[in-house]
C-alpha cells in the first residue's frame, strides 16, 4: 500500500520536528524557571571586547559572500536534477549519460567564467 | 494505515533518539577535551568522576543555571528563535540513521535526499544566530558560516550521489544492504567519493581546519557571541549532534553501516561511528585553521571540479 506508507513515513517526519522543538523548549524552560535574572544596561549592551559600542552592525560586508550564494543556488539545482538521474540511469543507458554530462559541462562552463571573472578572488 | 503498533514504535522511537543525543553529546564534549588534552600532552578534565568523566553532567548543570543575557539592541525574535533552528533539524535527521537492521526510526524510501534536505537547514540558524545578534563580530561569523556550509554543501552532495549511483537506491538500508560483499570505500570507484565526502563533512560542522565562522582569535566566539546559558548550550549540542550525523552518514554510506561479524550490529555502528568522529577530532587538533580566501578556494576551484569528475568517471564505469 504506497500510499498508506507514505503517511506513516511523514507522519515519523513530522512527529520528530515536534519532538525537536518539544526538547529544545524543554530545556529552555526549564533554565528560565531555575536561573537567576540580573539584568542591567551595561550587561545587555553589545559585546564589543568592553569597548564602548562604536556604529551599528549592520555593515556593509564583501560582495564576493553575495556571489558565491548565487553559484551555490545554481550548482545546488543542478545537484537535485542529478539526484532521480543517479537513481535511474543504469536503466535509461548510455543517450542519459551523454545529456546529463552535458547538462553538467554547461553549468561548469559558467563556474570556469565565475573564476576567470575573479568571483573566488577575496579582497 | 497509521497503525496503533506504529504510533507505540514512533513514541520509542522518539524517546531513544533524544536520550542518544543528550547522552552522545555530553559524551562527545568530554571525550573531545580528554583527546584533544592528550594530544597537546596534558591531562584534561580529572576531577569530577573517574578521569573526569562526569564533567560534562557538571556542565549541563552549570549551564541550565546561568542568567540568559539579552542583548537590548538584538533581534528579538531571530535571536530567540535560532537555537531551535540549530538543533531541530538534528533531531529530524534521526529519522533515517540506521543504528542496525531493525533500530531505525523510519526507513524513508528517499533517505539520502532527507538527509541531505534536513542537515543543509542548520546553516540558516547559524546565519540567523549571526544576524539576529545585532553584534559585529556575530555578523562575520554568520556570513562566513553561510558562505562555507554552502560552498561545501556541493561536494557533500555530489559524493554522496556517487554512492546513490553505485548502491541505486536513496534508502540508507538498501545502500548497506549493497555493501554486504565490499565496503564501499573499498570500492574502486568511490575511494575517492569517500575522502571527498570526508573533506567536505569536516568543513559542514565547522570544525578546524574549515572553523573560521567561529574563529576565536579573531571574532571572539563568531556566531553564538552575544548567547549565553541554555542558548548558547543548545547550539553545542546542535553542533556536536551534526558531528554524530556526518559521522553516521560516512559509517552508512562507505564503511558498511551497522555490518560486521561477532559482535551485534548496534556496537559495530557505534564503534565505526566514534571511530570517524575521534579521527575528526585527531584533524582538528592537529592542523592550523584556513583562511577564507584559501577555503572558498579550495571549495570552488579543486573540490567541486573534482566531485564532478569523479562522477562522470563512475558514471561510465557502471555502465560498462
Amino acid at each position: 500500500m504506497p500510499q498508506e506508507s507514505i503517511i506513516t513515513d511523514y507522519g515519523f517526519v513530522g512527529f520528530f520536528f515536534l519532538l525537536g522543538i518539544f526538547f529544545v523548549g524543554a530545556a529552555l524552560t526549564v533554565s528560565w524557571l531555575l536561573r537567576p535574572r540580573d539584568p542591567n544596561p551595561i550587561k545587555n549592551s553589545t559585546y564589543e571586547c568592553g569597548e564602548i559600542v562604536k556604529g551599528n552592525s549592520r555593515i556593509q560586508f564583501n560582495v564576493s559572500y553575495y556571489l558565491v550564494a548565487l553559484l551555490f543556488v545554481i550548482f545546488d539545482i543542478e545537484a537535485l536534477f542529478l539526484i532521480p538521474w543517479a537513481v535511474t540511469f543504469r536503466e535509461l543507458g548510455i543517450v542519459s549519460y551523454m545529456e546529463m554530462m552535458g547538462f553538467i559541462l554547461i553549468l561548469l562552463v559558467g563556474l570556469v567564467y565565475a573564476w576567470k571573472k575573479g568571483v573566488f578572488q577575496w579582497r | 494505515m497509521f497503525t496503533f503498533l506504529n504510533l507505540i514504535f514512533m513514541v520509542m522511537a522518539g524517546v531513544m533518539v533524544l536520550g542518544f543525543i543528550a547522552v552522545s553529546a555530553m559524551f562527545l564534549i568530554w571525550w573531545e577535551r580528554k583527546v584533544s588534552a592528550h594530544i597537546q600532552n596534558r591531562y584534561g578534565p580529572m576531577r569530577v568522576g573517574w578521569h573526569g568523566a562526569l564533567q560534562s553532567v557538571a556542565d549541563v548543570i552549570k549551564l541550565l543555571l546561568k542568567e540568559d543575557i539579552r542583548p537590548t539592541k538584538a533581534d528579538a525574535w531571530v535571536w530567540w528563535l535560532a537555537p531551535f533552528f540549530a538543533v531541530v533539524p538534528s533531531v529530524m535527521a534521526f529519522v533515517v540513521i540506521p543504528f542496525s537492521k531493525e533500530l531505525i526510526p523510519r526507513d524513508l524510501n528517499i533517505g539520502v535526499l532527507y538527509i541531505m534536505a534536513i542537515t543543509s537547514v542548520c546553516v540558516i540558524g547559524i546565519f540567523m544566530a549571526g544576524w539576529g545578534s545585532n553584534n559585529k563580530y556575530s555578523l562575520l561569523g554568520g556570513m562566513r558560516a553561510a558562505a562555507q556550509i554552502i560552498s561545501y554543501e556541493l561536494p557533500l552532495i555530489l559524493s554522496m550521489i556517487t554512492v546513490v549511483m553505485v548502491a541505486n537506491s536513496l534508502s540508507m538500508q538498501k545502500i548497506v544492504e549493497a555493501q554486504s560483499r565490499c565496503w564501499f570505500i573499498f570500492h574502486p570507484n568511490l575511494a575517492l567519493a569517500g575522502l571527498i565526502y570526508i573533506i567536505a563533512a569536516t568543513a559542514e560542522v565547522n570544525r578546524t581546519p574549515f572553523d573560521i565562522p567561529e574563529a576565536e582569535s579573531e571574532l571572539v566566539a563568531g556566531f553564538h557571541t552575544e548567547y549565553s546559558g541554555m542558548k548558547f548550550a543548545m547550539f553545542f549540542l546542535g553542533e556536536y549532534t551534526n558531528v554524530f550525523i556526518v559521522s553516521a552518514i560516512a559509517t552508512t554510506l562507505f564503511l558498511g553501516g551497522w555490518k560486521g561479524p561477532l559482535l551485534p550490529p548496534i556496537a559495530w555502528f557505534l564503534i565505526k561511528t566514534y571511530g570517524i568522529i575521534t579521527f575528526l577530532m585527531w584533524v582538528r587538533w592537529t592542523f592550523p585553521r584556513l583562511r577564507v580566501d584559501q577555503l572558498m578556494g579550495f571549495a570552488w576551484k579543486f573540490l567541486t571540479p573534482v566531485s564532478f569528475l569523479n562522477l562522470a568517471i563512475v558514471g561510465l564505469l557502471l555502465l560498462k
